[in-house]
């Protein structure tokens, strides 16, 4: 192998590496540029006026977070003791074959498949309405794939001895799981959930169908209310405000706090992932 | 194959198979084996990769159960108890027959835990039981001067001989008769071999131990017993010392004298 050619070939790594860097860092400074000025306390604590044109966004920040938090406490069992049973318990089989291949296929359908589903099952066959409910479970449908596959990989990559030991000394295969797979697996596990989470936060298309209100400047009373939600907000500001204009920088500032809410999130499982690492290294 | 007068007359024979038959799916991996292992002696069982001697072993604490698609044919007597019976308990048969495993693999957990874990999942909650019994099991195993100031550290901060010994401790904390023990120093220097085999020695009147390894000095060094296996056959089980020095079958004779395998 010629080093003018490996040299080449590392320079061109290198570049489509800083590429990636360029317009993922242009489109943060855009945001961060033309939100902040309009970015203050008022605005992520005040209720919207005149159509979203004056005043904050804090309902459509609750929303989001109630959203969120409903997803996360959906899914997670869900995902968690999905991948526990496939990896774990399930025999290799043509059945649990094609439950993975069901899995892969719905992580690649279009989100507003999921927001049709959710409007066609939970909002109207199970008659939750147009509720915080509807769309926490359809968001939860969404990223339920996403969480399975990555939470599967992360109990497989447990060495097999852990769990031979466990066994070996009189552990029941529950207790070898509890004790000895799902806590040095967790890190993946988290780490795969909060990418699907963050997906959840900023996805538009499954809550336009099932919870997303145009317009509700109060905060929601129980799971059965319609919310305001961040992505959905700035889609309406984008595309249906009469003075899209005017509200250009509100536009910004609501992109900048969806943002920030993402960036903590993945922060927060940042810290959780090197919690787990540092206690369980193998 | 195996006549009475092959153990003293006071041992009890502690491991009983009767045509024990196993197979992976539909290929079969043990033919009929008939034989008595004897209690609170060292049994080796060697013979070339791939013979069964490892699938044997692991059929006295079930741990084939866990690899899908196994089948075993034949009574498995420990104790005089069938232990495939479907009423026998696996998780009360695991706490009787410990084992200890080719590649030492402690829990990346604190060297106290590792031990420890054994009696807390058998529901011993008492700190100082608990402490006492992770002390007795690693002075058993010759590893308590080693670490008792560093109890909370990490296990994996070990040296591998160390790590095998501290399984060999963790084994020992939830009170086995039996001691299974697959290779359990293939994977170590001369120096930390040494020491399982001491320790080995040390063992051997209070458990009934029965060791796999592919080094046949070891077995001549170690065991009282040595049993050869060929293609998933029983060739010759008998005295160590009659094993190594006048071997009946030829098969045997060969293998010992590295003339295959």
């Amino acid at each position: 192998m010629s080093t003018g050619k490996e040299q080449v070939i590392y320079w061109l790594i290198r570049m489509v590496m800083y590429a990636i860097v360029m317009v993922i860092g242009y489109i943060i400074f855009d945001i961060v540029w033309h939100g902040l000025p309009a970015l203050s306390w008022d605005f992520i604590s005040q209720y919207p006026r005149k159509g979203g044109a004056e005043g904050g966004i804090l309902p459509a920040i609750v929303g989001t977070l109630s959203l969120l938090v409903g997803t996360i406490a959906v899914s997670l069992p869900l995902g968690i003791c999905s991948a526990i049973y496939l990896s774990e318990y399930a025999e290799q089989s043509r059945f649990t074959a094609m439950i993975r291949l069901a899995i892969i296929t719905l992580a690649g359908v279009p989100s507003i498949v999921y927001g049709l589903f959710g409007l066609g099952f939970f909002v109207l066959l199970l008659n939750f309405g147009t509720s915080i409910l509807a769309g926490c479970l359809t968001l939860a449908c969404m990223i339920l794939p996403t969480i399975i596959v990555s939470s599967e990989e992360a109990l497989r990559a447990v060495p097999s001895g852990y769990r031979d030991a466990s066994l070996a000394l009189g552990a029941t295969k529950w207790e070898t799981i509890r004790t000895n797979v799902l806590p040095y697996s967790l890190s993946g596990i988290i780490t795969g959930s909060i990418l699907g989470i963050g997906r959840a936060a900023g996805e538009t298309a499954p809550i336009l169908l099932t919870v997303a209100a145009f317009y509700l400047p109060r905060l929601p009373n129980s799971i059965f209310d319609q919310v305001m939600a961040l992505p959905y907000h700035l889609y309406i500001l984008a595309t249906q405000h009469p003075e899209a204009d005017k509200v250009l920088p509100l536009q910004y500032a609501t992109a900048l706090v969806l943002l920030l809410l993402v960036l903590g999130l993945s922060l927060g499982a940042i810290f959780i992932r090197i919690h787990f690492r540092k206690k369980y290294r193998w | 194959m195996v006549e009475t007068s092959l153990f003293p007359a006071d041992t009890d024979h502690v491991i009983t198979t009767r045509q024990v038959n196993f197979f992976y799916g539909a290929v079969q991996a043990l033919f009929d084996i008939t034989m008595d292992i004897p209690g609170r002696r060292v049994t080796a069982f060697i013979g070339p990769s791939g013979c069964g001697k490892s699938t044997f072993l692991r059929i006295f604490n079930r741990m084939n159960d866990t690899i899908a698609g196994t089948r075993l044919e034949g009574e498995v007597l420990i104790n005089g108890e069938d232990i495939y019976q479907k009423s026998n308990n696996v998780v009360h048969l695991r706490r009787k027959v410990g084992m200890v495993f080719q590649k030492s693999n402690p829990f990346p957990k604190s060297i106290f835990d590792n031990v420890a874990y054994g009696p807390r999942i058998h529901g011993i909650k008492d700190k100082q039981q608990l402490a006492g019994i992770v002390e007795q099991s690693l002075m058993r195993s010759a590893l308590w001067d080693e670490v008792k100031d560093r109890l909370e550290t990490n296990a994996l901060g070990l040296s591998g001989g160390q790590q095998q010994r501290l399984c060999i401790a963790r084994a020992l904390a939830v009170g086995p008769e039996i001691l299974l023990m697959d290779e359990p120093a293939s994977a170590l220097d001369p120096k930390s071999t040494i020491r399982i085999e001491d320790l080995i020695g040390e063992l051997r009147n209070d458990y009934t131990i029965v060791i796999v390894t592919h080094n046949m000095q070891q077995a001549a060094r170690i065991s009282d017993y040595t049993a050869f296996f060929y293609e998933g056959r029983l060739v010759e089980f008998n005295a160590t010392k009659k094993i190594f020095t006048k071997p009946r079958e030829k098969q045997t004779e060969d293998y010992i004298t590295g003339r295959f395998g």
